[in-house]
């Protein structure tokens, strides 16, 4: 079994967003970055199928060398081998490009991405991954099993779950629920430092849409507290006052 | 321009999306000189088909084969790309829901068309095509030049206004030449909780968090929702405890939501929950700690006992409603 993870490095969950050069940049002072977290789970997931079944999981990350701590680590969680693409992610289209580029000629079982990166939230790198290289994709998968070249997933769909079934290769977005994320131990941050991480140049392709600006979102004017003895009043604020319901 | 808008559906049934989809793809046909166009795949009757006239659609195109029963990314994807290349579109509206989702990135790649995913906005065309989105799960906003030929967005549900824009649109009944290879993935089991509304899609949400104690407390949350017509949703914690299941965790690793109201219950304001609520229209914070930071993001707050100030509240509701 030869399984890729897609791996993005993105702000840490605490990070407070803000941007510099006139508001198109994001000001990486002070950020703190980490593995995104539903990538941590697709590579933990990999991890315990190639366990079970013998195999390997090689990472790759569209990104410049500060993306390095972040494939390291998941060196350290068990990656096999890592892969980064040298070139800035700037939108779903050119990261599936280049990883599609890359994984053309590799033959992988299974790819495996994370359900969206939590800086830019696009969830698309697997349905256009998926289309690029010819492969079935599912979505937000919560559980999977592979037996025999076939993998049985679950997914979340709107307002329920579909259990689906499909031949290998294919590509699957993580979605919370797929496992419990792996903290890397010491032996494995010590074995990490010595794995490959092969650095590739990224394919000329033209990029399709580009990112112009960023904005906050208007602060709030404030609450207006309500005395939990009148509580039954928020109702009537609701909705005579303000009409919402 | 040409908006090809993908009509979803489910059992035969538009959802409230899907009209927001109209009404957002005929504002850009209209303002761009163009039609729009929506395609539908898989049964729906032409009482239900005729309601996307309604609400602006020209043209209706309804591909009608069985094996579109199913959900199946490739084949929707496929589908969608080839009406939109006869059709000539020029953008593809797409709602950002999970099946929107699964199709938009595909039909993407197949058009080699710029996708913009989370749209908050009407395109700006004045220079270029611009449009706003969802980023950092609500924190921000980014203003995104899509410059490929063909444009694909997947629009933010519940937040574009649907509009009645009456039109005589024609029915157009196609199929679609499918095989096999179009369905390498196969849908063994669909199991939809009927009845409830999807977190996503609800105008009005009410949530519980740790302070609620423990999952015997829910009917407090699930009082409050049934009385507002609500969909219910949990912090982190109350999912990991398992005392809701994880379709409910709302947040930045959870769903992301913008209803019209929300509700936080005994929930604190974790930097983490708020990025996944903060765009709702209003927010209102009930708990019992005056410092809770949750009420630095609301517009409406009640410090108070959840356990005392709930039920009097949910009497209230139930007094509106009836
Ligand atoms: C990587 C990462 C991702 C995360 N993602 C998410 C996410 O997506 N969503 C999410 O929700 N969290 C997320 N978290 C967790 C987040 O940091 C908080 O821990 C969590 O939101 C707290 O949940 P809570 O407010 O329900 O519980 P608590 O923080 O324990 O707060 C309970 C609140 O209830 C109040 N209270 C207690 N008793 C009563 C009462 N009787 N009446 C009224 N109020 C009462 C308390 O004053 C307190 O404010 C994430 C954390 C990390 C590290
Ligand atoms: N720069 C990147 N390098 C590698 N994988 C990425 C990158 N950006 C996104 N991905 C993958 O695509 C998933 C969805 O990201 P997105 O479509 O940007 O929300 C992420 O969870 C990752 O698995």
């Amino acid at each position: 079994m030869k399984i890729l993870v897609c791996l993005s490095n993105v702000p840490d969950t605490t990070s407070k967003i803000t941007f510099t050069d006139n508001n198109t940049k994001f000001n990486t002072a002070g950020v703190q970055f980490i593995i995104n977290p539903y990538d941590e789970l697709a590579l933990t997931r990999a991890l315990e199928i190639t366990e079970k079944q013998g195999g390997t999981v090689t990472t790759i990350t569209v990104g410049l060398p500060e993306t390095e701590p972040s494939i390291r680590k998941g060196l350290a969680i068990g990656a096999t081998d890592a892969v980064r693409v040298n070139a800035e992610a700037t939108d779903a289209y050119f990261v599936a490009e280049q990883i599609a580029a890359y994984a053309k000629a590799e033959g992988f079982d299974l790819i495996l991405t994370g359900r969206e990166g939590i800086d830019y939230n696009s969830g698309q790198v697997a349905g256009l991954l998926g289309e690029m290289l010819g492969l079935p994709s599912v979505n937000v998968i919560t559980s999977i099993e592979i037996e025999n070249g076939i993998a049985t997933m679950e997914r979340d769909i709107d307002g329920g779950k579909e259990k689906v079934s499909c031949k290998l290769p294919l590509v699957a977005s993580a979605q919370k629920e797929l496992t419990e994320p792996r903290i890397p131990n010491m032996r494995g941050i010590m074995a990490a430092r010595t794995k490959p991480l092969k650095v590739v140049e990224a394919t000329g392709s033209e990029k399709t849409s580009a990112t112009v600006a960023f904005d906050l979102p208007p602060a709030k004017g404030g609450v207006k507290l309500i005395a939990p003895e009148d509580a039954a009043s928020l109702i009537g604020i609701l909705h005579n006052d303000i009409k919402i319901i | 321009m040409n908006v090809l808008i993908f009509a979803e559906q489910i059992d035969g049934i538009f959802k409230k999306s899907t009209f927001e989809a109209i009404s957002y793809g005929n504002d850009i046909a209209k303002k761009t000189g163009g039609q729009a166009i929506a395609a539908v795949l898989g049964l729906v009757d032409n009482a239900h088909l005729a309601e996307l006239a309604t609400y602006g659609a020209d043209k209706i195109i309804h591909v009608n084969n069985d094996k579109l029963s199913a959900f199946v990314p490739e084949s929707y994807a496929k589908v969608v790309a080839e009406i939109a290349n006869n059709e000539n579109a020029s953008v593809l509206v797409i709602s950002n829901t999970y099946t929107g989702k699964s199709i938009a990135g595909r039909v993407a790649a197949k058009l080699k068309a710029g996708i913009a995913s989370g749209v908050i906005s009407a395109p700006d065309t004045a220079s270029g095509f611009k449009v706003r989105r969802g980023v950092f799960s609500g924190k921000a906003f980014a203003d995104v030049n899509i410059s490929s030929a063909i444009k694909v967005l997947a629009i933010t549900p519940n937040t574009f206004d649907i509009k009645q824009d009456a039109k005589s649109a024609d029915i157009a009944e196609i199929s679609a030449d499918l095989s096999d290879a179009d369905f390498i993935t196969n849908i063994v089991e669909v199991s939809r909780v009927t009845g409830k509304i999807p977190l996503t899609e609800a105008e009005v949400v009410v949530s519980g968090g740790r302070g609620l104690k423990g999952p015997e407390n829910w009917h407090l949350i699930e009082d409050l929702a049934n009385a507002l017509g609500a969909a219910p949703a949990c912090s982190k914690p109350v999912s990991d405890m398992h005392w809701r299941p994880h379709s409910e965790h709302v947040g930045q690793t959870g769903i992301t939501i913008k209803p019209n109201l929300y509700i936080a219950v005994g929930i604190s304001g974790a930097i983490q929950h708020l990025a996944g609520v903060s765009s709702s229209k209003v927010i209102v914070a009930i708990n019992k700690d005056p410092e809770a930071p949750f009420f630095k993001a609301a517009d409406y707050g009640i410090v108070g006992d959840a356990f005392e100030v709930m039920p009097k509240i949910i009497e209230a509701a139930k007094a509106l409603k009836s």
